[in-house]
C-alpha cells in the first residue's frame, strides 16, 4: 500500500501528507475486504473470512507509532493490521487464495498471516492465544536488550479467556515491554460484552494488575494515533506493558457464515454513522484538505492495486501436493 | 580412550538433569529456566536447586501458576532469539498448557509456511508410583506423541537424563522432556566428561534372542529386573528402551523382532489409544510374518491412579507381570 499524494498545506495541525496517508491506507483496506467479499461469493476464497469493515482506523492509526523491529501479534481478523504494517497485498490475497506465493505459502489462509520481514507473528485463531506468545517476545526483547517493543491485538472476547489475565499479570509483573490492545468491538462473534462480563469496563480489569491502561476512540484514526504514540512512548521507556482499548464496531457479520441474529439493523446504522472513513474525510473536507476529485483518485488507486493483487493470487501457483508434510519440522537446523 | 577405565562420578538422575541445566546455561547466554518455584524454591523435585544463586532471578525465573501463559511465553521468547527451558511441575498440569502446545508451538512453523520455527523446550515430571493420586501421577507422554510439529523425549537413563537436554536445546522445533518422577533420586555412575546424546534412535540396552521388550521411562528397569530374572529360567530378552516416542525409531525394534520373532510392549499410559497401540501396529505393519505370536502389551490399568499403595502398584506395569506374560508368550509359542 503506497501512500497519498500531497495536495497542499495542512491547517488546524493536521499534517496533510500524513492525513491522506492514514485515510489511504482505511480506504484501501476496507476496498481490499469488500474485495475478498466477492471473492469469497466466488468461491476463491474458502475457509473462515472475518472481515475488518468499520474497524480500520484501529490498525491503521496503531501502526502508525510502531518501528520495523517492533513485533506483532494479531488475530484472526488481521488483514487491515497486516496490510497497515506493511505486508503486500498480493501475497495476502494469493494467501487466501490458498496459494504458495501467499505470506504463509497458503498453510495459513485468512486467518493465519505470517511474515518475517515485518515481525509480523500471525494470524493467531485461538482466542486469547496471542497475548502468552506476545509477553515471551517481549521477554526475549527485554533480555537481550533490545529496545522492541511487542504490539498485541486482540478482541474484547479475550477478555474472558484465562489467557488475558494470566498475561496481564506476567507482563506487569515483568515490566515487560508489550502493548495491549484490545479492539472492543462489542460483541465475542455473536455474544454482546454485557451477556459476557460482569464488569463491561475493560480498563476496570486492567487496573487490578497494576498496567496503565486508557480507552479511545477506534473510529477516529487520529485519536488512536494519538493514543498509540503515547502509549509506545510509555512501554519503549521501560515503564511496563500498556493496555489501550479501541471502541470500535464491526460493520460486516463476524464471519461470512453469520446472519447477525444477535444485533438490529438499526444498531448497525448507528454506528456507521460513525463511519471511521467518511467521518475522516468530512473532517478533511471541512479543512479545506481534500476534494471529491482527490477522494476519487485515491479509490480508483486502491482499486488499481487491490486488482494488481487479485491478478497475482490468480497468477499464484499451488504447492504440489507433495510438499504435504513439509514445514512440520524445520529443514535446517539452526542454533 | 584406548581402554583406559573413564573417570567417573556418582551421581543421581535428579543432579544429572540439574547438571543438564547448569551445563546449557554455561554454554549459551540465551538458554533460560522458567516455571513454577523452579527458583526460590528451587524446583518441586528439587532439581533446580542452587541455580537461582548461580545464575540470577534474570535467567531462573519464578513464574506465577499460569501454565498457559509462560508455556505461551516460552514460544514467543524462543520466537524472539532465546532458548527457553520451561518446567511444568507435573504431566497432568501440562493440560493447562495443552492449548499452547498443540495449537501454537506445534503449529507455528507450518502455519506460517516456514518462516517461524520455534527452539522451545518442555521439561516435565510425568508417571506414578509415588502415592500422588489422580491428578499428579499419570503418563500423557504417550498422547503428547500423537501430535506432529513436536518431539517427545523419555530420558530413563542417567546419560539420557544428563545428555537429552542440550540436543533438545539445538533442535529447531519444539521438544517435550518427560522426566518420570520416580527416577529422580536414582543413583549411578556418569563419565565426567558425559554429555550431548543423540535424540534420534531407540537403544538396545540388553541383547536376546527369545524375545524383544520394547520399553521407555521407569518402565525400563521393571523390564531390565525381569529379563535377569527370565535369563535365570532360560529365557533371553533383548531389551529396548525406545528413548524418544516421536518420531519413534521404527527400524530398531522392527530390526529387533526380526530376529526374536516376539514383541511385548511395556509402556506406563494408559492401554487404549496408547503409544504401545501404535507401536503394536507398526510391528503388525513392518514385522508381520517374523511374528511366532501376537504382540501383546502391559500397559497402566484403565484407571485415574488411585491413592492407596498397594492399588496405585496394582494400577502400573510390574516385573512380575512382565515376567509371567513373557514366559507365557515365548513357553507356548516355542
Amino acid at each position: 500500500m503506497s501512500e497519498g499524494k500531497i495536495i497542499q498545506k495542512g491547517v488546524h495541525g493536521v499534517d496533510c501528507e500524513h492525513a491522506l496517508c492514514l485515510l489511504y491506507q482505511m480506504m484501501f483496506i476496507r476496498r481490499f475486504e469488500d474485495k475478498s467479499a466477492e471473492l469469497y461469493s466466488a468461491m476463491k476464497i474458502r475457509g473462515f473470512l472475518h472481515l475488518y469493515n468499520g474497524e480500520e482506523a484501529v490498525a491503521v492509526g496503531a501502526m502508525q507509532a510502531l518501528t520495523p523491529e517492533d513485533a506483532i501479534v494479531a488475530t484472526y481478523r488481521e488483514h487491515g493490521q497486516a496490510l497497515a504494517r506493511g505486508i503486500s497485498a498480493g501475497a495476502i490475497m494469493a494467501e487466501m487464495y490458498g496459494k504458495q506465493e501467499g505470506c504463509s505459502r497458503g498453510r495459513g489462509g485468512s486467518m493465519h498471516l505470517f511474515d518475517a520481514k515485518t515481525r509480523f507473528y500471525g494470524g493467531n485463531a485461538i482466542v486469547g492465544c496471542g497475548l502468552p506468545v506476545a509477553v515471551g517476545l517481549a521477554l526475549a526483547d527485554k533480555m537481550q536488550g533490545k529496545k522492541s517493543v511487542t504490539c498485541c491485538l486482540f478482541g474484547d472476547g479475550a477478555v474472558a479467556e484465562g489467557e488475558f489475565h494470566e498475561s496481564l499479570n506476567l507482563a506487569a509483573l515483568w515490566n515487560l515491554p508489550v502493548l495491549f490492545f484490545c479492539e472492543n468491538n462489542l460483541y465475542a462473534m455473536g455474544t454482546a460484552l454485557k451477556y459476557s462480563q460482569s464488569v463491561t469496563d475493560l480498563s476496570k480489569k486492567v487496573e487490578s494488575y497494576d498496567v496503565a491502561s486508557s480507552s479511545v476512540d477506534g473510529m477516529d484514526v487520529l485519536a488512536v494515533e494519538a493514543a498509540v504514540k503515547k502509549a509506545v512512548e510509555f512501554v519503549r521507556s521501560g515503564k511496563g506493558p500498556y493496555f489501550l482499548e479501541f471502541r470500535t464496531y464491526r460493520f460486516r457479520a463476524h464471519s461470512m457464515f453469520d446472519p447477525q441474529l444477535y444485533r438490529t439493523k438499526e444498531e448497525v446504522e448507528e454506528w456507521k454513522k460513525r463511519d471511521p472513513i467518511d467521518t475522516f474525510i468530512h473532517r478533511l473536507k471541512d479543512q479545506g484538505l481534500i476534494n471529491d476529485t482527490d477522494i476519487k483518485e485515491l479509490e480508483e488507486k486502491a482499486e488499481a492495486e487491490i486488482n494488481e493483487a487479485v491478478v497475482f493470487a490468480e497468477a499464484g501457483t499451488w504447492e504440489p501436493v507433495e510438499d504435504l508434510t513439509r514445514f512440520v519440522y524445520s529443514e535446517r537446523r539452526e542454533v | 580412550m584406548n581402554g583406559e577405565p573413564q573417570e567417573v562420578l556418582k551421581t543421581t538422575y535428579r543432579e544429572a538433569v540439574r547438571e543438564a541445566i547448569r551445563d546449557a546455561m554455561r554454554r549459551d547466554e540465551r538458554v533460560f529456566l522458567m516455571g513454577e518455584d523452579v527458583g526460590r524454591y528451587g524446583g518441586c523435585f528439587a532439581v533446580s536447586k542452587g541455580l537461582l544463586e548461580e545464575f540470577g532471578p534474570e535467567r531462573i525465573r519464578d513464574t506465577p501458576l499460569s501454565e498457559s501463559t509462560f508455556v505461551g511465553a516460552g514460544i514467543g521468547a524462543a520466537l524472539g532469539g532465546m532458548r527457553p527451558i520451561v518446567e511444568i511441575m507435573t504431566v497432568n498440569f501440562s493440560l493447562l498448557a495443552a492449548d499452547q502446545i498443540l495449537n501454537t508451538a506445534a503449529t507455528y512453523l507450518h502455519m506460517s509456511g516456514g518462516l517461524f520455527n520455534v527452539p522451545l523446550v518442555i521439561r516435565m515430571a510425568t508417571g506414578g508410583g509415588k502415592q500422588l493420586a489422580a491428578q499428579h501421577s499419570h503418563s500423557l507422554e504417550g498422547w503428547f506423541a500423537h501430535i506432529p510439529g513436536i518431539k517427545v523425549l523419555t530420558p530413563a537413563t542417567l546419560e539420557d537424563a544428563r545428555g537429552m537436554l542440550w540436543t533438545a536445546l539445538e533442535d529447531p522445533d519444539p521438544v517435550l522432556i518427560f522426566e518420570n518422577s520416580t527416577l529422580y533420586n536414582m543413583e549411578g555412575e556418569l563419565p565426567v566428561d558425559a554429555g550431548a546424546v543423540d535424540i534420534n534412535h531407540a537403544r538396545v540396552c540388553r541383547q536376546g534372542n527369545d524375545i524383544t521388550i520394547i520399553t521407555y521411562g521407569a518402565s525400563l528397569f521393571k523390564v531390565l529386573d525381569a529379563a535377569d530374572i527370565l535369563e535365570k529360567n532360560g529365557i533371553c530378552a533383548e531389551v529396548i528402551d525406545l528413548r524418544t516416542l516421536r518420531p519413534l525409531d521404527d527400524a530398531t525394534y522392527l530390526s529387533s523382532v526380526a530376529k526374536t520373532h516376539r514383541a511385548l510392549i511395556v509402556d506406563e499410559g494408559w492401554r487404549s489409544g496408547s503409544i504401545s497401540a501404535e507401536i503394536s501396529a507398526r510391528i503388525m505393519e513392518g514385522a508381520f510374518y517374523e511374528l511366532d505370536c501376537p504382540v501383546e502389551r502391559i500397559c497402566s490399568a484403565e484407571v485415574p491412579m488411585p491413592y492407596a499403595k498397594h492399588l496405585e502398584q496394582a494400577a502400573l506395569p510390574q516385573t512380575e507381570t512382565i515376567v509371567t506374560t513373557v514366559k507365557r508368550m515365548v513357553g507356548t509359542n516355542g
